[in-house]
C-alpha cells in the first residue's frame, strides 16, 4: 500500500495501537511511525489492571515494551480532534497537524455509564468510578485507603476481575448483576452458580437478577437502590457495565460506522488509506473487545501497510474467555446456549469444580471449565486449533488429559512378567534377575553385581530389593520342585 | 587403569582392566557418577576389538569406486596431493575441517591449529554446533562466559526446586539421576518441561507438557508470574544485573493465559512452577537440547536465563542456571579453537590481541591467521558448490546421520573433490569418503576431557592402538609436515600438546594455564578458569561478579516467535527428535554393540494411540514420516505419553530410518543451531 519512508500515523497507544507500532517497526525500518496516545502514560497492559488493584504490583509492572526512540515517534497526552481525509492529515487538540500516508485508528472503547438517576456520564461523583483505564485504577486505589465496602455494578468478566482485586485488598465487595447468573454471555446457569459460590469464598457477595434504579453519592459514601426495593451502601461504586467502541473521530470524518468502525478483511475502513483495529473496529458484524484479536489485526495491518504481504487477511478465531487468579480458575469458549453435538458434564460444586463440553464432529464446539481442571490447557488448545478431541473423552473432563496415566509399578514381583524390564539403564529384565538368583546370588549387592541392575540411575534398587525379598520367600518351594 | 567413559558429557569415572587382550569395565566412585554406569558405559570396551574396527587406511579405487585398504603413505599422499590441488585451483579456504565434540581437548586444539596454520583455511567448525551452541551463545551474552554448569553437579542434589527444560537425563545421562533421587529424598521438588512424558518427566513432581516450540512463551510467562507474585529479587537485580526494565516490559505482555493458549500448559501449572522456583531457598534451572535445538534456541535459553537472573539465582550458593552439555567433550571441544569464530581459551578470532597471543604460541605472524569461518550447517551446505570448499577433512563426526536435512548434506559431501574421514569404524560419512584413516579409541590414548561442569579430567591409555591404527594427533602432525606448515612443528604427543594448549589459553575466558595433568590426577579434576599453577581453580562461578567487563549480568528482552515451519493441511503434525538410552549420537559406535542393539534394535516413530487410530496404524506397523525435505520409515510405537499433535523419533539411525532426513535446516541467527526439535510432517502407513 505504501513504500519506504512513508509516514504511518497511529491514533491510540493502548494495547492495539502500541502493538501495531511495534509490528510496523519490526517490518519496515524505513517507515516513519507516529503514535498519538490520549492517555499521558506509556503503553500499559490493561489485562494487568485488576492485579494492580490487588496491590501486589506497582504501576511500572504494567508497562509494556515500546518502540519509541527506535524510529517510532511516540507522543502521549495528545488527543486527536479531527481527521482531514482530503489533505491526509490529523489535527490534534494542541493545534498540530500531522500528515499521514496511512492512518491506523486504534481508539479503543469507553466504559458504559448506565442511565441512572444520580449518574451524569460527564460528571461522575467522586466515589463512582468506571474500571477501564490506568487513571480509573488510580482513582479506585486512592479511595481504597479508607474504604471498607465496595460495590461493583456488572457481573461480567471485567466486573468480577475488579471485585476479586478489591476483595484481595481486604474490602467487603458486593457485585450487582441484572441477569440471574454471573458472566451470562460466557457461562450457563450451573457454571454461574458454581462461580458465585467460589466468589463467596473469596469474600465477594453477589446480588443477582436485580436492576439498579438509582445512585446516591456524596463525599461520605454511595447508596445503590435496587429494583427489588433493597438499597446497598458502600464507600465506593465501580462501574463495569460494558464498553462501547470509541468511533467519534471516525464518524466525524465520514467513515462508515455501525457499532464500531466498519473494516474489511484487511482492516481497511471505507477509506483505503485508513485502517481500524482493536476495540473500535467492527469486522464482519463483530466487535472483539479482547487482546488476542486486536493483536492479530495489528499484524495484518503491518503486513499490508509495509507491503510484506499485501494480501494478508484477518481471520477471526473463536475467543476464549479466561479468568485465572488466586482462588478462581475459569475458562469459557464457544456458545454456551446451545448448538448441535454431544454434551459432557462433570460437576463437583462442593469443591467449586464444574466442567461442560460440547463436541460436534469430533471437534470442541464450546466448553466451560471452572475450578480444578488439569485439562484446561489441552481444552483451550483443542478449541483454538480445531484439532480432533481424544477418543477417551474422560481425559478432557478429568485428570491430566492427553498425557495419559503413568504406569503404576506392579504391586508384587510375582505379578510381573519375566520379560518386564526392571532396570532401564542396563536393560535388565525380571527374568534375568531371577536367573541370577538361581545362579546363587542371594543379596541385593550380589544381584546388582551379577546383572548390573541398579548401576545406572540407581532408581530400580528398591525394585531389585523387592525381587530379592520375594525370591527369598518363594523360591525354595520352586527350587524343591 | 582409572579413566572416564568415552560417551557423554557426564564422563563417568570407570576402571579398565586388561586380561588376555580382553578389556573389562568397572564403575568407579567419581563425583559425577558416584559409582554408577549405564549400559553404554558398561559395554564401551567391546568396540576395542570389534570385528568391524578399521585397522588400515582405505582409499577409494577410481576404477571400481570401492574403498580398498592402502598403506599410510599412500593415504597421506593422496590427502596431501588432493589438498594441494584444491588449494592451488580454488584458494586456501577451499579446504575445510569438520570436528567433533567427542575429541579430547588436545585433539580439538590441534585440529584448530592445523586448520588455521597448516591449511590456512578459515573453514573449520564442528558438530557441537548441533549440540549446545544456543546455550553457549545465551550464556556468553548474559554472563560473559559459557560454562555448561557454573557449579558442581552435586549442587543438584541439594536444590529445593530443580527445573529441567527439555532435558531427559534418565535416558541420556542415567547416573546423573542419582543426584535427582537425592534431591527428592531431601524433600526437593523436580519440575520437568517436555512435550513428551519421558522417563525423566515420569519422576517429576510436576510435568509441563508444552507444544513443541513454545518454551520461550512459557519462560516469559513464568517471569510474568514471578513479577506479579513478588518473587523477583529486587536487590539482586539492582546490584548484579543490567537491562531488567526492558525485560520487565516485554514479559508484561506475556500474561499466563496467553502462554497457556499457545503452549497448552495450564496457568495453574505455570503458577505452581513460578512459586516453586520463587520461594525456594536453593533453586536451579537447567536447559538442554529440547529448549536449545530451535531456530530461536538462543532466545529460548535467554528466556530461562532472564527468569533465573530475576529470581537472583546465578551466583547464589546452591542455586543457578546451567546447561546440560551433551557430548563427551562438548564443553572442552568448544573452547580451544575448532569453532569457526574462536581461538584457544574461548578467544574470539576477530580479536586482534587474541590473534597476536595465539600466533606467538604457534610461531606464525598474526596477520597470516585466517578470519572467522561460518557455522556448521552453513559450511556443510556450501560444500562442493561454487562458493564453498571442495575438500573436507572430518574428525570424530558423522554428519550424514547427524546433520539436519541430511539427504541434502549427503549430496553436498558427494559433490566434494576430496572427502577425508578419520574414524575407528566405517560410519555412514566414512563410507562416502575418498580416504578413510583408522584412528585410536579412547582407551588407547592419553588426554583431557572437560565435562559438563567445566571440570578438566584425565583420559588414560590402557594400551597402544592396534597395528595399522594411528592417533588423530599423529595424523595431524604427519599431514602438517607433508603440507610444510609454517610455524613451530606441532607436537604429536598429547602431554606436550596440552602444555601448548595451556599457553595458548592463558589469559582467555577458558584459561587452562594453571591446569597440569599432575594437578588433575591429584584431585578429582580441575575446574576452569584456573590461570595459576599455585592458585585455586573455579568450581563455582559468579559468586561475586560475572565475567562481563563491568561484572554485571545482562538481561536481554526476548519474544516468542513461531517455529520456522509450522503445521499446515499437507503436513499437519509436529515432528521432534531425541535420544534413547541404549544408543549414542549417530549410533556409529553403539549400534555395533550387541547388548545395546538388543536393547534398542531399531528406530521407531512414537505416536499417540488416538493419532494411530486416525491413521489406521497398529503398534509395530511400519510408517513413513514425510516433510518438505524428505522422508524416513520406521515401525510405529504407540504411547499415550506424547501429545496427539506431535510425533517423535530418535535420530541414532541412518539409511531408510534416518530421522534427520525430514528435520528442518532453518538455523538460529545467533548460534547457527539447526531446528532439530520441530518441523511439520505427515505420517502415512508404509
Amino acid at each position: 500500500m505504501t513504500g519506504h519512508s512513508e509516514r504511518v500515523v497511529v491514533v491510540g497507544n493502548g494495547m492495539a495501537g502500541a502493538r501495531v507500532a511495534a509490528e510496523l517497526h519490526a517490518r519496515g525500518e524505513d517507515l516513519k511511525v507516529t503514535v498519538l496516545g490520549a492517555e499521558p502514560h506509556p503503553a500499559y497492559n490493561r489485562i494487568m489492571l485488576s492485579t494492580l488493584l490487588t496491590g501486589k504490583i506497582g504501576e511500572s509492572d504494567v508497562e509494556l515494551a515500546e518502540v519509541a526512540g527506535r524510529g517510532v515517534d511516540l507522543r502521549t497526552g495528545v488527543t486527536v480532534s479531527a481527521i482531514e481525509r482530503a489533505t491526509g492529515q490529523v489535527r490534534t487538540d494542541d493545534g498540530d497537524r500531522i500528515p499521514y500516508h496511512h492512518l491506523v485508528l486504534a481508539t479503543g472503547s469507553r466504559a458504559v455509564v448506565p442511565a441512572l438517576p444520580g449518574l451524569d456520564p460527564e460528571h461522575l461523583p467522586e466515589r463512582v468510578i468506571p474500571f477501564r483505564t490506568l487513571d480509573d485504577c488510580r482513582r479506585i486505589l486512592a479511595l481504597t485507603g479508607t474504604a471498607r465496602r465496595a460495590l461493583v455494578l456488572g457481573g461480567g468478566l471485567l466486573g468480577l476481575e475488579a471485585a476479586r482485586g478489591l476483595a484481595i485488598r481486604g474490602l467487603d465487595v458486593g457485585v450487582v448483576h441484572r441477569v440471574p447468573y454471573l458472566m451470562d454471555r460466557q457461562l450457563d446457569p450451573a457454571a454461574g452458580a458454581v462461580l458465585a459460590g467460589t466468589l463467596a469464598g473469596l469474600g465477594v457477595t453477589t446480588h443477582l437478577a436485580v436492576e439498579p434504579t438509582a445512585v446516591h453519592a456524596d463525599a461520605a459514601g454511595v447508596r445503590l437502590e435496587l429494583s427489588d426495593g433493597r438499597s446497598l451502601d458502600a464507600d465506593l461504586l465501580v462501574l463495569a457495565c460494558g464498553v462501547r467502541p470509541d468511533t467519534a473521530l471516525a464518524a466525524a470524518a465520514g467513515l462508515a460506522v455501525d457499532r464500531g468502525v466498519l473494516v474489511d478483511d484487511r482492516l481497511r475502513t471505507s477509506d483505503r488509506r485508513i485502517s481500524a483495529i482493536g476495540d473500535c473496529a467492527q469486522h464482519d458484524g463483530t466487535l472483539t473487545g479482547l487482546v488476542a484479536p486486536a493483536w492479530a489485526q495489528a499484524r495484518v495491518v503491518a503486513q499490508v501497510v509495509t507491503g510484506q504481504d499485501p494480501l494478508a487477511r484477518y481471520r477471526p478465531r473463536p475467543a476464549v474467555t479466561r479468568l485465572k487468579a488466586a482462588g478462581i480458575d475459569l475458562a469459557a469458549m464457544g456458545d454456551p446456549t446451545g448448538g448441535p453435538g454431544e454434551e459432557l458434564t462433570f460437576a463437583d460444586p462442593a469443591r467449586g469444580t464444574y466442567a461442560w463440553l460440547r463436541i460436534h464432529d469430533e471437534r470442541l464446539a464450546a466448553a466451560i471449565l471452572l475450578g480444578d481442571n488439569p485439562s484446561v490447557g489441552t481444552v483451550i488448545q483443542l478449541f483454538d486449533r480445531g484439532h480432533p478431541v481424544p477418543t477417551d473423552r474422560r481425559a478432557l473432563l478429568l485428570g491430566r488429559a492427553v498425557g495419559g496415566a503413568v504406569a503404576a509399578p506392579a504391586a508384587s514381583p510375582a505379578l510381573m512378567p519375566d520379560a518386564a524390564t526392571v532396570c532401564q539403564c542396563n536393560t535388565v529384565s525380571k527374568g534375568a534377575l531371577v536367573r541370577c538368583w538361581r545362579d546363587g546370588a542371594r543379596t541385593v549387592d550380589a544381584m546388582v553385581a551379577g546383572t548390573r541392575a541398579g548401576t545406572g540411575c540407581g532408581g530400580c534398587r528398591d525394585a531389585v530389593a523387592g525381587i530379592v525379598d520375594w525370591l527369598s520367600r518363594t523360591d525354595p518351594v520352586e527350587v524343591g520342585r | 587403569m582409572a579413566t572416564h567413559c568415552p560417551y557423554c558429557a557426564l564422563q563417568c569415572g570407570m576402571i579398565l582392566r586388561e586380561e588376555d587382550d580382553a578389556v573389562s569395565v568397572l564403575p568407579r566412585q567419581f563425583p559425577t557418577n558416584r559409582g554408577g554406569l549405564c549400559q553404554k558405559g558398561w559395554t564401551s570396551a567391546e568396540l576395542l576389538s570389534h570385528p568391524q574396527r578399521l585397522t588400515s587406511p582405505l582409499l577409494r579405487d577410481p576404477a571400481s569406486g570401492e574403498l580398498r585398504p592402502a598403506s599410510w603413505d599412500a593415504a597421506l599422499d593422496r590427502i596431501t596431493t588432493g589438498i594441494r590441488d584444491v588449494q592451488e585451483k580454488h584458494g586456501r579456504d577451499a579446504v575445510a575441517v569438520f570436528g567433533g565434540g567427542g575429541l579430547t581437548n588436545e585433539k580439538a586444539y590441534a585440529l584448530g591449529r592445523f586448520a588455521r596454520v597448516a591449511l590456512g583455511t578459515r573453514h573449520i567448525d564442528y558438530n557441537g554446533r548441533f549440540c549446545m551452541s544456543s546455550a553457549a551463545a545465551a550464556g556468553m551474552r548474559a554472563f560473559g562466559v559459557d560454562r555448561g554448569l557454573p557449579f558442581p553437579l552435586s549442587d543438584l542434589g541439594r536444590a529445593d526446586t530443580l527445573l529441567l527444560v527439555g532435558a531427559n537425563p534418565a535416558e541420556t545421562m542415567p547416573p546423573l539421576m542419582r543426584w535427582l533421587t537425592e534431591q527428592r529424598e531431601r524433600g526437593g521438588r523436580l519440575i520437568v518441561i517436555d512435550p513428551r512424558v519421558t522417563a525423566t518427566a515420569r519422576q517429576a513432581d510436576l510435568h509441563l507438557q508444552p507444544l513443541p516450540g513454545t518454551d520461550l512463551a512459557v519462560a516469559n510467562a513464568l517471569l510474568h508470574i514471578a513479577l506479579t507474585e513478588g518473587y523477583v529479587d529486587g536487590d539482586y537485580v539492582a546490584t548484579r544485573t543490567t537491562g531488567f526494565t526492558e525485560v520487565r516490559r516485554t514479559v508484561a505482555g506475556w500474561w499466563p493465559a496467553r502462554a497457556e493458549a499457545l503452549s497448552g500448559v495450564p496457568v495453574a501449572d505455570l503458577e505452581e512452577t513460578a512459586r516453586a522456583l520463587g520461594t525456594a531457598g536453593r533453586a536451579i534451572i537447567l536447559t538442554a537440547r529440547g529448549a536449545e535445538q530451535h531456530a530461536k534456541g538462543v532466545d529460548t535459553v535467554t528466556g530461562f536465563v532472564n527468569l533465573a537472573l530475576a529470581l537472583g539465582l546465578p551466583g547464589r550458593p546452591g542455586s543457578g542456571y546451567g546447561c546440560l552439555t551433551g557430548q563427551g567433550n562438548g564443553q572442552g571441544g568448544r573452547e580451544h579453537g575448532q569453532k569457526a569464530d574462536q581461538l584457544p581459551g574461548y578467544r574470539r578470532i576477530d580479536d586482534l590481541e587474541a590473534r597476536a597471543h595465539v600466533a606467538q604460541v604457534w610461531g606464525v605472524p598474526a596477520d597470516e591467521l585466517p578470519g572467522p569461518g561460518v557455522p556448521a550447517y552453513q559450511l556443510l551446505d556450501s560444500l562442493g558448490t561454487d562458493q564453498g570448499p571442495r575438500a573436507l577433512l572430518v574428525f570424530g563426526s558423522n554428519p550424514v546421520v547427524s546433520a539436519p536435512r541430511a539427504a541434502r548434506i549427503e549430496g553436498r559431501l558427494r559433490d566434494l573433490d576430496l572427502l577425508v574421514v578419520t574414524d575407528f569404524l566405517l560410519s555412514e560419512t566414512a563410507a562416502l569418503a575418498d580416504v578413510v584413516l583408522p584412528t585410536a579409541q579412547w582407551a588407547e590414548e592419553d588426554g583431557t576431557m572437560t565435562n559438563l561442569e567445566g571440570r578438566v579430567l584425565r583420559r588414560r591409555a590402557l594400551r597402544p592402538p592396534p597395528a595399522g591404527v594411528r592417533t588423530d594427533l599423529s595424523i595431524l602432525t604427519a599431514l602438517s609436515s607433508r603440507l610444510r606448515a609454517p610455524g613451530r612443528q606441532p607436537p604429536d604427543d598429547p602431554h606436550t600438546v596440552f602444555a601448548e594448549l595451556r599457553r595458548a589459553s592463558a589469559g582467555g575466558i577458558a584459561d587452562y594455564a594453571g591446569i597440569s595433568w599432575d594437578r588433575i590426577d591429584a584431585a578429582d579434576g580441575v575446574y576452569w578458569p584456573c590461570p595459576d599453577d599455585e592458585g585455586p581453580d573455579s568450581p563455582r562461578l559468579f559468586t561475586y561478579r560475572f565475567a562481563t567487563a563491568d561484572g554485571l549480568a545482562r538481561f536481554h528482552p526476548v519474544e516468542h516467535r513461531p517455529a520456522a515451519e509450522e503445521v499446515c493441511a499437507d503436513y499437519p503434525l509436529y515432528f521432534t527428535t531425541g535420544r534413547v538410552l541404549a544408543q549414542y549420537q549417530s549410533g556409529t559406535q553403539t549400534r555395533r554393540v550387541a547388548a545395546l542393539r538388543r536393547a534398542a534394535p531399531e528406530a521407531f516413530v512414537e505416536l499417540h494411540p488416538d493419532l494411530a487410530e486416525r491413521l489406521g496404524v497398529a503398534d509395530g506397523e511400519p510408517v513413513r514420516v514425510l516433510s518438505r525435505r524428505g522422508e524416513f520409515q520406521a515401525p510405529a510405537r504407540l504411547s499415550p505419553g506424547i501429545r496427539p499433535d506431535t510425533v517423535f523419533a530418535p535420530f541414532h539411525w541412518g539409511g531408510r530410518a534416518r530421522a534427520n532426513s525430514v528435520t528442518n535446516d532453518a538455523v538460529d541467527p545467533i548460534s547457527g543451531m539447526p531446528e532439530f526439535k520441530i518441523c511439520a510432517v505427515r505420517v502415512e502407513k508404509a
